[in-house]
């Protein structure tokens, strides 16, 4: 059915124009940008000065930069790896409604409270090796200083972020799983499947897109985690905990070499969408655009 | 139906609990503990001798103003969000131009942009446009980093709106701005409160353009007045972690009074 009325009710084009004005002056252009101050010398003060290919060729040498990338990637591995299952297993567990669950959930949302700032200054002085926790378990433990090794540091970098964001993709996976039909699980019990057969035949399938979507939310959120390491461990010790994010924030911001933190930056930009752009592709996310449009 | 209480996750949900609680207490016994008492026994000790005198340290640095900011920098990037968020997804669940099938894709897109990645140009637009060591300058690019999320949230929210109460408004002759404002906004009223939770959360945890935008005192947030608190009160831990609890407190005053609103709106945040 078309007729002159019903389009002449629809929004035009122009709805979507400050917006997107807005976003391509904020986020578009700089992404441009970046990716031309990659090919500059660029002191901040002075005009850069285009070095063609120069930085990146540095880049592709940097035996740090590549620390940097393994060390960025086995910390997405490890949130990923940590965050998930918990963050799933727990959403499912305080959708359901009893009131003992809804307490519990209540306190478990507690550190979404807190800034990823704050969040990181606490556990410094938690995990502190002479006055924090570690101090008071030193029995058990041995070492009090967790945050002394490479991957004690990573650990605890792991740790704090699953702390912070478990509670927030618990919120996601608790939102999906009341949504998921009821006599889904009536048809299962009658045909005699346990409440795992139940978990992995109906609950996991039903969640596939906010898996999705919090997988993104964890990419993404791993790549700028850079806040935390700042606070948390400064990187260290030594260079151990540099990630990405965090080398460019000194390259650019600490010794004023813009354009090598350019490159630095439209690498993250790079793994960033790339990734984003298959875990669309592999879940039809696009497709999403036309499900009651179109009459 | 499913009866048999779990007991298997009853002790795991219980374990967590422990994980989720521990911290929490330590951060609240060791704000309330003198400096002495605290490292003399540690941030798990039980409560005794309770102080205020760490929030009197807080409170003199100027912790209120920097609360004071970021309540400010939340309340515009909302604003600008919903602005241009819900007149985008209008247009894009309900237009028909091959310009607004691009613009979804765009924001999809959109989604996976880091702001650290794009930092250094931002800031050099920031300085240009004369909004450097201003709170529009964090405000501005916080708004423009949580449109791709609000504009996927809102616009889910719209696609559930019934193409037949479109078509009724359309019948009457109603025009796209009254039907926006008649029925879906109404309509998605759920997802629209789920983006500004979500935009207000992204200006509160904002700590990068924070960082690189501002300098001065009087423009500081309270992520970086933390920041900067570690180094000039490093050594008085009790101070610090009051400090850590006081950023929470108008965040924990809106979980207390509206539980029910922050949750949804978070849960939402995922999209469906």
């Amino acid at each position: 059915m078309r007729s002159a009325a019903a389009d002449l009710a629809r929004p035009g084009a122009a709805w979507a124009v400050p917006g997107l004005v807005f976003f391509c002056l904020f986020a578009l252009v700089p992404m441009v940008g970046v990716v031309y101050l990659s090919l500059t010398s660029w002191d901040g003060l002075s005009d850069p000065q285009f070095t063609g290919l120069q930085n990146w060729s540095r880049f592709l040498g940097d035996g740090q930069m590549w620390q940097d990338t393994v060390v960025t990637a086995v910390l997405l591995v490890g949130n990923i790896v940590v965050q998930a299952p918990i963050s799933i297993l727990l959403g499912v567990w305080s959708a359901g409604k009893q009131r003992n669950r809804a307490v519990l959930s209540a306190i478990f949302f507690l550190p979404l409270l807190f800034s990823t700032a704050a969040t990181a200054v606490m556990w410094r002085q938690l995990l502190d090796p002479n006055f924090g926790i570690p101090a008071k378990l030193s029995g058990l433990i041995g070492d009090t200083n967790l945050l002394g090794s490479q991957s004690g540091a990573v650990a605890c970098l792991v740790l704090v972020t699953s702390w912070q964001f478990i509670p927030f993709h618990t919120l996601l996976y608790q939102g999906a799983a009341r949504t998921v039909p009821e006599t889904l699980y009536q048809a299962a019990a009658i045909d005699g499947a346990g409440r795992v057969r139940q978990f992995f035949a109906i609950t996991l399938p039903q969640l596939r897109n906010t898996i999705v979507t919090s997988t993104i939310f964890m990419v993404v959120g791993g790549l700028t985690a850079f806040d935390i390491v700042l606070l948390l461990t400064d990187g260290g010790p030594g260079t151990d905990t540099s990630i990405l994010p965090f080398a460019m924030y000194q390259t650019g911001f600490q010794t004023y070499d813009y354009g090598y933190a350019s490159v630095i930056a439209s690498f993250l930009l790079l793994l960033a969408t790339g990734a984003s752009f298959v875990m669309v592709k592999l879940s039809g996310y696009d497709k999403m655009t036309s499900t009651l449009e179109g009459m | 139906m499913r009866s048999r209480p779990n007991y298997l996750a009853g002790i795991a949900a219980f374990a967590w609990l422990l994980i989720i609680g521990t911290p929490l207490y330590a951060l609240v016994n060791s704000s309330l503990e003198s400096q002495s008492q605290y490292s003399d026994r540690g941030p798990l000790s039980l409560p005794s001798g309770i102080t205020f005198h760490n929030f009197a340290t807080v409170v003199d640095s100027g912790f209120l103003g920097y609360l004071w900011n970021t309540i400010l920098v939340a309340a515009a990037t909302v604003a600008i969000v919903l602005l241009l968020a819900v007149p985008i997804s209008y247009a894009v669940v309900r237009g028909r131009s091959w310009l607004t099938r691009g613009v979804f894709r765009l924001f999809l897109l959109g989604l996976a942009i880091p702001a650290q990645a794009v930092i250094i140009p931002l800031f050099l637009i920031i300085n240009r446009l004369g909004f450097y060591d201003t709170l529009w300058g964090v405000i501005l690019p916080t708004a423009a980093f949580s449109l791709p999320v609000s504009v996927l949230v809102i616009s889910g929210g719209m696609r559930e709106i019934s193409v037949s109460l479109y078509e009724a408004m359309a019948l009457d002759g109603a025009r796209p701005a009254r039907i926006l404002w008649d029925l879906v906004v109404p309509l998605s009223r759920s997802s629209i409160a789920s983006a500004s939770v979500f935009a207000a959360l992204q200006a509160w945890n904002g700590f990068l353009f924070p960082l690189i935008m501002t300098q001065s005192n009087s423009n500081k947030l309270v992520t970086l007045g933390l920041y900067n608190f570690v180094s000039s009160y490093g050594a008085d831990i009790p101070a610090l972690l009051a400090a850590v609890l006081m950023s929470a407190i108008p965040i924990l005053l809106v979980y207390l009074f509206a539980r029910r609103a922050l949750v949804a709106g978070l849960m939402g945040a995922g999209g469906k």
